[in-house]
C-alpha cells in the first residue's frame, strides 16, 4: 500500500462532518433566537439549541475516544515543521472549544433558572443554583468562546483551502468523505 | 391592582370573619409554583396575596379559607415571561387583577391531613377545585401546607399561540404555605 493513500477512518470523517454541521446549525440558531420576541417557538428554539449543545458534547467525546484508539493519517513529508504545530495547536482549541461551550451553555442555562432536559426527556442535573449574577458572567463567558472558536474555524478552514488549493496535496482530501485522494490518481 | 386587592380585603373584613380567623405571617407565607416549558420545570411565585383562614382541627367543616393573589406580582422565573404574562392571551391583569379562591368545604382525610373544596376565580373563569393541605401546629403558630394541580387552559391563561401544551404544559403545580400567628 501507498502510504500517501492514508486517510482518515471513515468514523472520523463522518463524526467530523457530523459535529461540524451541528455546530454550524447551532451558531446560526442561536444568532435567529436571541433576538426573538417570547414566543412558543422562541422556547422551542432555545431547547433545540441546548439540545443540539448537548449532542455536539457527546460527539466530541466520541471522537475523542475513537481518537486515541485510531491516530490520524501523518501530515504530508513536505509540510514544515511550524505549520505541524500551528495544525497541532488549532485542533487542540477545536477540541477544547467544542467541550468547553456546550458545558458554560449548559451552566448558564442552570445559572439562569432553567435546568437542561436532553431531547424533552433527560433531565441534566444543575450544578450551579439560580443566581442572576453568575448567569449574566457565564452568557458573556458561553459568548465569548463562541467567538473564539469562529476565529479557529476560520483559520482551520482557511488552512485546510490552503493545503488544497495552494499546496495541492491531500490533506483536506483525506477528510472529504468522497473525493479520491490526488496521489491515487497519479 | 393594588387598589383591587385593598378593596377586597376590605369587602372581606366587611362581611367579617369568624371569631377565630388568625393573623396571617407573609413574610413566612408563600404561594410557588412550578409550570413546565418544553418539559423543564420552572420555578415562579406570587410576592403579593391576602389570605382569610378561620381553621378549627375540631370542627374541620366550619373552617374557611379565602385568599386572594395579585397577578401583577408574579416571578414566573424569568424577566420575558415576567413582562409576558401580564398581556391578554395570559392573566390579561390589566382587566383581571386578581386571582381569588373561596373555600366551600373542608374535611379531614388523615392526621393533620385535609381537603379544601372551593371555587378557585382567574381572567374571570370560576372552576371547582379541591386542595389537599396538611396542618403543623408550634405554639400559637399553625402551618398550612398544601397544593393542587391548575390546569391553566381551563382558565384561558395562555391562549392562541399559547395554547400549545407541548411548549408549556397544561399542567401548573401550585403550591402553598401559609403561616398563621396568635391561635388559640
Amino acid at each position: 500500500m501507498n502510504p500517501s493513500l492514508q486517510r482518515y477512518t471513515g468514523v472520523a470523517i463522518t463524526l467530523h462532518w457530523l459535529i461540524a454541521a451541528a455546530i454550524l446549525v447551532t451558531f446560526l440558531l442561536a444568532q435567529y433566537m436571541t433576538n426573538l420576541q417570547l414566543s412558543p417557538v422562541k422556547l422551542k428554539l432555545y431547547s433545540y439549541h441546548k439540545w443540539i449543545g448537548v449532542t455536539i458534547f457527546l460527539l466530541v467525546l466520541a471522537r475523542l475516544a475513537w481518537r486515541l484508539a485510531h491516530r490520524p493519517p501523518p501530515p504530508p513529508a513536505s509540510m514544515p515543521a511550524w505549520q505541524h504545530s500551528a495544525a497541532g495547536i488549532a485542533h487542540f482549541f477545536l477540541y477544547a472549544l467544542t467541550l468547553a461551550i456546550p458545558v458554560s451553555g449548559w451552566l448558564m442555562s442552570s445559572a439562569s433558572g432553567f435546568q437542561v432536559v436532553y431531547l424533552g426527556m433527560i433531565p441534566i442535573p444543575d450544578l450551579l443554583a439560580k443566581n442572576k449574577e453568575m448567569a449574566d458572567q457565564l452568557k458573556q463567558l458561553h459568548e465569548a468562546l463562541n467567538w473564539l472558536m469562529v476565529l479557529v474555524v476560520v483559520l482551520h478552514v482557511a488552512a485546510a483551502l490552503k493545503h488544497h488549493l495552494v499546496d495541492r496535496d491531500d490533506v483536506l482530501r483525506r477528510m472529504l468523505p468522497f473525493l479520491k485522494q490526488r496521489s491515487a490518481l497519479k | 391592582m393594588r387598589f383591587h386587592a385593598v378593596f377586597v380585603f376590605f369587602i372581606l373584613m366587611a362581611i367579617g370573619m369568624p371569631a377565630c380567623a388568625a393573623n396571617v405571617d407573609y413574610a413566612k407565607s408563600e404561594i410557588t409554583f412550578v409550570s413546565k416549558q418544553m418539559n423543564v420545570p420552572v420555578q415562579g411565585r406570587f410576592k403579593k396575596f391576602t389570605a382569610q383562614i378561620a381553621f378549627d382541627a375540631k370542627k374541620p367543616a366550619a373552617s374557611k379559607a379565602e385568599i386572594e393573589v395579585d397577578l401583577g406580582s408574579i416571578d414566573t422565573g424569568s424577566a420575558d415571561a415576567d413582562a409576558e404574562v401580564g398581556k391578554k392571551a395570559w392573566f390579561n391583569s390589566s382587566a383581571f387583577p386578581a386571582a381569588k379562591f373561596a373555600s366551600s368545604s373542608v374535611a379531614q382525610t388523615g392526621p393533620d391531613k385535609f381537603e379544601a373544596r372551593g371555587k378557585l376565580s382567574i381572567k374571570g373563569i370560576s372552576q371547582d377545585i379541591a386542595a389537599p393541605f396538611t396542618v403543623k401546629r408550634a405554639g400559637d403558630v399553625v402551618t398550612f401546607e398544601g397544593g393542587f394541580v391548575l390546569k391553566r387552559l381551563q382558565f384561558k391563561i395562555g391562549e392562541g399561540a399559547w395554547s400549545d401544551t407541548d411548549t408549556v404544559a397544561d399542567e401548573v403545580q401550585v403550591k402553598f404555605k401559609i403561616v398563621t400567628t396568635g391561635n388559640k
